[in-house]
């Protein structure tokens, strides 16, 4: 049997490469009219009166007065409205969109309008607590009773802005008695549901297209719901093509970032050992909830990272403020408890004088431990085979002595991480209940029918991999369309790392379904739905039981040299070692990796980005930084098999783990550097400084 | 309203734009070479890269009257070459193209790159690409497939 991993040509690779992939903002129609937001001036603010100006024909105004539905963007909770009405709770939050021909009039209609507001006193600290999560593991009272000592450090995240390359941008125009949208966008039916609530409308009134996605990262699971809506108002009221494509900074001033988040914990001691840990964890949601509660609790699930502490206090809040929303972002909270936990664990060591390398080793999860939600880890855990891989490759014991001695400012760490798999508890039977189609024609094409989104991480090619692997067919019979609302079943949204493992997954068994039933030259369609697994139990309501059906894990180790002048950091070299089941295709995965990985180092000591007043400071790529290329280490990825006997071929998730331990392993690397603790990132050659001189 | 002409893609092509629009829109409404892709607007992310007189520039930041009498090359023109096509086939083998939103940038900076130095180190390469933003890939297969169009391509720069 051919080994699924073996890498195949991307199927898109050469169209993207020499241009011919068309992303949103190359879309072309006739009459096509132009569309900008009219937004609040204000951080929270009444608003007394508005005065709109006398239009030219063909030009609109819409706002919530045009909205037949309820004016919330569907979501968890309904509590960010489509257009602001009679308030506005944070800087920029879309009041109206202006709508048509020419742009520059466009503009100028947007700059006329005239908002009288009242103005109020905004929050930005963390007070007004939206939601509280709590959980216990374990009896945390005996712990502290019998602990001899304590230790307690508090961490502290940033935001971090996705920086997908490519904008956000929709088009929407009336087809065949059809709203119908395209987007660079993840979640086609979430696009749908929104747009179906606020134009409370039928189903089939709506329809939602996906175009080549340039780059997402979670920046474009919940977020294109909101130009949906504005777009869809507009189509349906005037029934003309509308394009709404955001600039940059537009884009970075407006949407949603990773949430900052501030980790409290403390360690209760006895005989150089933890007898159990509390958490506290306050979150940052911006003006609205939005996803912050699913975020809140996958960061809160990865309390104990990947160690078995056996007595657990967790409590979490999601605050409020007067600052943008914040979102979906690779890792959705996990990047920022990992982080805390992580320098956590290494940070008791140094107290107790122990080797970091040691303690974790004691702590580390074994196959059938108990979760830090009571579940149970099921699957066979290989980090310690992982470990000597990643140490072996990277010389890490001898590095970590010899630059200790050395008097120049290099420094080697390491992280240590897990990623659960698909959506928080239930979800997937609860809420996504997903279904995929594989549809076979006269001809013996074979089409997968789903709603997933390829956006760089490259199911269009995994996906046909598994199908035509499976089948014994050619990859060139199969067919992966970019996702139509009109021609596919709700899969499920793009997100969670549950593509492969999930989605792929039904498709592996319609795929199946078909082989055995195979009929040459005959049309055949099979339907797969998702079951949950009987074993996995979860009670949402107390954090209790299994919080995912599977976990991926990670080691980084990373490499970094200081200037001793200018504290500026080099990333020297990178090796990182994981557990992702099964590769589906293992250049596709080192992709992810490299990819991932940088943009959790980036997290970890270069990307800065902060609100002052309510007002996000980093407008461009030229003052929020990323990696280039000459940032860039280089970055040794091993991939070492354990199959998920429910993933296909036995894949799991892989998408997000990899950006999950890019911070604390730089971040440690900083610190073996220094000699100081570390407790927030990103870690700046200010923030450095800063520790140096505190002696 | 007077002309302004110049050579695009190895053809002569004249518009009546007025000089001081942004080359990119006319590349990209105008003469509908939607392979430049507009990623910040202010020259920093090299989404829109196109050869000036066989010189990397933004093209958000060109204005169409710079252009008159000068030859132009976007990704339409390069994909052509035999340097184009040896690119997206070592980008390609590399892996080096996930959302694909930087890559036609990519390739012109890889193409520029290699048009002044046709053996570069790894350094080299990083340099050359370094006014491009990617934040899919880590950089390390695109470097490794400059690397790798560098040593199949012996003679092409």
């Amino acid at each position: 049997m051919k080994d699924i991993s073996k890498t195949i040509k991307k199927v898109d690779s050469d169209d993207k490469s020499s241009g011919k992939s068309k992303y949103i903002s190359d879309y072309k129609m006739e009459n096509m009219l132009h569309a900008i937001t009219v937004r609040s001036k204000h951080q929270k603010a009444k608003i007394i009166k508005r005065t709109y100006p006398v239009l030219k024909e063909g030009y609109y105004i819409i706002d919530h007065t045009d909205i037949p539905g309820v004016n919330f963007v569907k979501m968890i909770f309904d509590d960010m409205p489509v257009f602001a009405e009679n308030e506005v709770n944070y800087y920029l939050e879309p009041i109206a969109l202006v709508v048509g021909p020419d742009k520059e009039e466009v503009l100028e209609i947007v700059n006329s309008i005239e908002i009288a507001y009242e103005i109020q006193i905004p929050t930005y600290e963390y007070t007004n607590s939206v939601i509280n999560y709590n959980f216990t593991k374990g009896n945390i009272e005996k712990a502290k009773k019998e602990s001899e000592s304590e230790i307690e450090y508090t961490y502290n995240t940033p935001y971090q802005e996705q920086l997908y390359i490519e904008p956000q941008g929709m088009i929407g125009y009336f087809e065949n008695n059809q709203v119908t949208l395209v987007g660079s966008i993840q979640c086609p039916y979430y696009v749908k549901a929104a747009v179906v609530s606020i134009l409370d409308s039928e189903e089939d009134y709506i329809r939602v297209k996906q175009a080549t996605v340039g780059g997402a990262f979670g920046g474009k699971e919940e977020f294109p719901s909101l130009i949906a809506c504005h777009l869809a108002i507009a189509v349906h009221k005037i029934k003309k093509s509308v394009k709404l494509i955001y600039e940059r900074e537009e884009d970075m001033e407006t949407t949603t970032k990773r949430h900052p988040a501030t980790i409290k914990l403390k360690a209760y001691m006895k005989d150089n050992k933890i007898l159990g840990i509390s958490s506290n964890v306050g979150i940052d949601a911006g003006a609205y909830i939005g996803l912050s509660g699913v975020v809140l609790s996958r960061a809160l699930i990865a309390a104990t990272g990947v160690y078995t502490i056996d007595n657990l206090a967790v409590n979490g809040d999601v605050f409020i403020t007067n600052t943008v929303p914040n979102g979906a972002f690779r890792g959705f909270g996990a990047p920022q408890m990992l982080f805390a936990i992580e320098m956590f664990i290494h940070h008791i060591a140094k107290d107790i004088n122990v080797e970091p390398l040691t303690l974790r080793q004691s702590y580390l999860a074994k196959q059938n431990d108990s979760t830090s939600t009571t579940g149970t880890f099921r699957d066979p855990i290989i980090m310690p085979e992982m470990l000597e891989k990643a140490l072996k490759e990277s010389d890490f014991i001898r590095k970590e002595k010899e630059y200790k001695q050395e008097n120049s400012l290099k420094g080697i760490g390491m992280s240590w991480f897990l990623h659960g798999c698909g959506f928080t508890g239930s979800g997937e039977a609860t809420h996504i209940n997903a279904v995929v189609k594989l549809e076979k024609d006269k001809n013996d094409l074979v089409t997968i029918l789903i709603a997933a989104v390829d956006m760089g991480q490259g199911v269009k090619t995994t996906m046909r991999k598994i199908v035509s692997n499976i089948l014994d067919i050619p990859i060139e019979n199969v067919i992966y369309n970019h996702p139509d609302t009109n021609l596919v079943p709700d899969s499920g949204p793009t997100v969670a790392s549950r593509t492969i493992m999930i989605v792929g997954g039904l498709v592996a068994r319609a795929a199946k379904q078909l082989k055995e039933n195979w009929i040459d030259r005959n049309y055949q369609i099979f339907t797969e739905k998702y079951k949950q697994p009987s074993y996995i139990k979860w009670d949402e309501d107390n954090f209790r039981g299994d919080a995912y059906p599977a976990y991926s894990w990670g080691i980084n180790i990373v490499e970094v040299e200081i200037d001793k002048n200018t504290y500026e950091v080099t990333v020297k070299e990178g090796w990182s070692v994981y557990d992702v089941g099964k590769a589906i295709d293992e250049q596709i995965i080192i992709g992810q990796a490299d990819g991932g990985q940088l943009q959790g180092i980036g997290y970890g000591y270069m990307e800065v980005m902060k609100a002052v007043d309510g007002k996000i400071q980093q407008k461009n790529v030229t003052d929020y930084i990323i990696p280039t290329s000459v940032d860039a280490p280089i970055l040794h990825t091993y991939l070492i098999d354990n199959p998920y006997p429910l993933g296909p071929y036995g894949a799991k998730g892989a998408g997000e783990l990899t950006l999950v331990g890019g911070a604390p392993a730089v971040a440690l690397a900083i610190e073996h550097a220094i000699g100081k603790k570390v407790t927030k990132i990103p870690v700046t050659p200010e923030y450095i400084m800063e520790l140096m001189s505190n002696e | 309203m007077s002309k302004i002409t110049f050579i695009l893609n190895n053809k002569v092509v004249s518009t009546t734009q007025h000089p001081t629009v942004r080359l990119i829109d006319v590349l990209r409404e105008e003469f509908d070479y939607t392979g430049v892709k507009e990623g910040c607007g202010e020259g920093e992310c090299g989404a829109c890269s196109v050869l000036l007189n066989d010189r990397l520039v933004n093209s958000c930041l060109v204005p169409l009257g710079t252009v008159h009498d000068q030859k132009i090359m976007t990704i339409e023109g390069l994909s052509e070459t035999p340097q184009g096509k040896l690119l997206i086939e070592s980008y390609s083998k590399e892996g080096a193209v996930q959302c694909g939103f930087c890559t036609p940038g990519m390739l012109m900076a890889s193409h520029s790159l290699l048009n002044e130095i046709p053996n570069p180190t790894d350094l080299e390469i990083k340099i050359g690409l370094s006014g491009n933003l990617c934040r899919c890939t880590g950089y390390n297969m695109i470097v490794n497939a400059v690397r790798r169009a560098s040593k199949e391509g012996v003679g092409l720069w």
